[in-house]
């Protein structure tokens, strides 16, 4: 499966409610040109930190679901965070890992995941449930399941084919995006 | 000297509850204070930007939020704050402890213990030294100063400011 079939595949079934964190680089770039939403944020710059940051909007509004997508270069600088959200364990905290073992962003530089099974740290960090996904139907249904269920919950899955192209970059500027995620943070009745 | 109980009371009046961080011997005593206090949360984080993430994502819930470091942390933060805290202009009250105060500590602290303040200055993070006399003084500048210009506020404590 493609990265933007993976990113379609959440975005599908997500439900208007759910907050989604979307990481550093093209993740953000592909959810964004796919399905904008209010309650998606975009993260711009410090890589690795967003599984931090949905940990604590998880842990004070466990009213909604929030999902985090980043890569396999953002999970492996925060590997750390991995069992201190399992510790802290919300259930609502719903975590997917979109593994291309590359620095996409920055001309294709292999990463280290090739060789680490950043599913099994997951599993030995304490989450609920850790799957690695093949193939794109295995996947959606996969994050149905875990978006559906208590967690807090990981989901990889390999992703490949051809560096994406073309895909626009995100006009708002930080701190419109800020805004409109506090907005949808803040809205009770959770529409987009 | 300022008591645990006092410092987390002024910091609830302020509807300051949720927190992170990572252990200083300077804050002993106020992490010590936790457990019986069930109105905080504090999150034990496993670095400090960490910390200041998960304290952040408070923030978009709606919570003000802090985090409690040791200086000897402020280099963990330094990318946080310039790619995230001061860009996104979210504003989450720092407590960094003074390790190596006039120079009198252990070695791995004297370095950051002298240029701590030329950090967050170059940073354009603003900061005050507390102390038992302006606490509470120091907290109400930090707290209408971060809603007045949506960035963080660094309160630097002192070995035996708060015990």
């Amino acid at each position: 499966m493609t990265r933007a079939d993976a990113i379609g595949a959440i975005l599908d079934n997500l439900e208007a409610n759910d907050l989604a964190l979307f990481t550093t680089g093209m993740i953000s770039r592909e959810a964004h040109a796919a399905l904008d939403r209010s309650s998606n944020f975009y993260m711009i710059g410090s890589m690795g930190l967003l599984s931090a940051i949905g940990l604590g909007l998880a842990l004070n509004r466990s009213d909604r679901r929030v999902v985090v997508v980043e890569g396999d270069g953002s999970a492996l600088m925060s590997l750390g965070t991995f069992p201190l959200v399992a510790t802290e364990a919300p259930s609502n905290y719903t975590h997917v890992v979109l593994d291309n073992e590359s620095y996409e962003s920055t001309g294709n530089q292999p990463t280290i995941s090739s060789r680490v099974d950043i599913t099994r740290h997951a599993e030995a960090s304490g989450y609920a449930a850790a799957v690695r996904a093949t193939g794109l139907e295995t996947f959606a249904q996969t994050f149905i399941q875990h978006r559906a269920s208590s967690g807090p919950t990981f989901l990889l899955a390999k992703v490949g084919g051809r560096a994406s192209q073309g895909i626009a970059r995100i006009e708002m500027t930080p701190t419109e995006l800020r805004d409109r995620f506090l907005g949808a943070v803040m809205d009770e009745r959770g529409k987009s | 000297m300022i008591s645990p109980s006092r410092f987390w009371s002024e910091l609830k009046r302020r509807n300051f509850r949720f927190f992170s961080g990572v252990p200083c011997s300077i804050l002993t005593e106020v992490l010590a204070a936790l457990p019986e206090d069930d109105e905080i949360t504090y999150v034990p984080a496993v670095r400090e930007d960490v910390a200041l993430g998960v304290a952040s994502g408070a923030y978009f819930a709606g919570k003000p939020s802090g985090i409690l470091i040791q200086n000897s942390g402020l280099g963990n933060i330094v990318n946080p704050l310039t790619s995230f805290s001061l860009m996104y202009e979210i504003p989450v009250l720092l407590f960094i402890t003074w390790r190596g105060y006039q120079g009198q500590d252990a070695p791995e602290h004297i370095l950051m213990g002298d240029m701590m303040f030329e950090f967050l200055d170059l940073m354009g993070v603003p900061h005050s030294v507390i102390d038992d006399g302006d606490f509470e003084s120091s907290l109400d500048h930090a707290v209408d100063f971060m809603g007045a210009c949506m960035k963080p506020f660094a309160i630097i404590v002192k070995k035996g400011a708060i015990g």
